[in-house]
C-alpha cells in the first residue's frame, strides 16, 4: 500500500507542530527566512531545516525578492490535493468492492 | 504543466450490470460516510442516473450539499461525474474536475472498474487553501467531514516524535 512517496512526504511534513506553525504564519504572505524565525521559538537553523522539508512536500514555495529570499505557500499546490483524492479513491473503491461482493450472493 | 490524474482500479466479481448498479444505484451505501462537505451527519450520497443529473449528500435531517452532477451516462460501461467541490471543501458550480469510470467486463461474472479523475490543474490557486484545512482546527461547516479524516490520518502516519 505504501506506494505514494508524495503522500507520505507531504504527511511527514504535516505531523511536526513548528512545521504547522511555519505555514500558519504564511497564510498572510510570503516571509523571508528572518521573519519567520523572529515570529517563532526555534532558532534560524531549524528554520532553515524545516522550509526544506515543507519545500520538498510541495507545501512551500522560495522565490527570490530583490535580494531577499521569500518563502510562500505554495500557490499551485495541487500536489496536496492530488494526494489526498489519491487516498479518497483508494478508500472508496475498497468499499465499493465490499458492497458488490456482499450483493452478489443476493 | 500538468498534474497527473489519479487512476485506480479494482475487480469486482459481479458482472457488468451488477458492478454499474452498485456503483450508482448503491452509492450511497458503499461511500465512505466521513468523507462529506454538509453540516448535518451523513446519511447517504445519491448520483441521479442521467446526464445532467445531481451527485449529492443528503444528511441526517434531510437536508442536501451538492457534489457534483452527471455528465456521461452510459449505463452498464461508461459513467462521467464531474467533482466540483474546491480544496477548501465548498461546492462551486465553475468548477468542474472529471471523475470516468469504466467498466470491463473480464469474464461472466467478473468486472474491471476503471476510475480516472482528472483536470487538477482546474483547482488552481485555490489548491493553496487546502493549507488551512491542513494546519487549523477544520473547516466552517465541515466539522467532522473531510478535514478531520485528514488529520486522523496525518496523526496515525506522522504521530509526534
Amino acid at each position: 500500500m505504501n506506494e505514494h512517496p508524495a503522500t507520505d512526504a507531504l504527511f511527514d511534513a504535516l505531523g511536526d507542530g513548528t512545521r504547522r506553525a511555519i505555514l500558519e504564519q504564511l497564510r498572510g504572505g510570503p516571509l523571508p527566512v528572518v521573519e519567520i524565525t523572529r515570529r517563532l521559538p526555534v532558532g534560524r537553523p531549524a528554520v532553515s531545516q524545516h522550509l526544506k522539508v515543507l519545500k520538498d512536500a510541495g507545501l512551500v514555495s522560495a522565490r527570490q525578492d530583490g535580494t531577499r529570499r521569500q518563502y510562500q505557500l505554495d500557490p499551485a499546490g495541487i500536489t496536496a490535493v492530488r494526494a489526498w483524492l489519491d487516498g479518497l479513491w483508494e478508500q472508496a473503491l475498497d468499499a465499493y468492492k465490499a458492497a458488490v461482493e456482499q450483493d452478489s450472493g443476493s | 504543466m500538468t498534474t497527473t490524474p489519479v487512476r485506480k482500479s479494482v475487480t469486482v466479481d459481479a458482472d457488468q450490470k451488477r458492478a454499474f448498479d452498485v456503483f450508482t444505484a448503491r452509492h450511497g451505501t458503499w461511500w465512505p460516510s466521513t468523507y462529506h462537505i454538509g453540516t448535518s451527519d451523513y446519511e447517504t450520497a445519491v448520483i441521479e442516473p442521467f446526464a445532467g443529473g445531481r451527485w449529492f449528500e443528503r444528511g441526517v435531517d434531510g437536508s442536501e450539499a451538492d457534489w457534483g452532477k452527471v455528465l456521461v451516462w452510459e449505463p452498464p460501461r461508461r459513467l462521467v461525474l464531474a467533482w466540483q467541490i474546491t480544496p477548501d471543501f465548498q461546492f462551486d458550480p465553475e468548477l468542474v474536475t472529471e471523475i470516468e469510470v469504466r467498466f470491463e467486463p473480464i469474464g461472466p461474472a467478473q468486472t474491471r472498474v476503471e476510475l480516472e479523475h482528472r483536470y487538477f490543474d482546474r483547482f488552481g490557486g485555490r489548491a493553496a487553501e487546502m493549507r488551512a484545512i491542513f494546519d487549523s482546527g477544520g473547516v466552517p461547516g465541515a466539522p467532522q467531514g473531510w478535514a478531520g479524516i485528514l488529520r486522523e490520518f496525518a496523526a496515525v502516519v506522522a504521530p509526534p516524535a
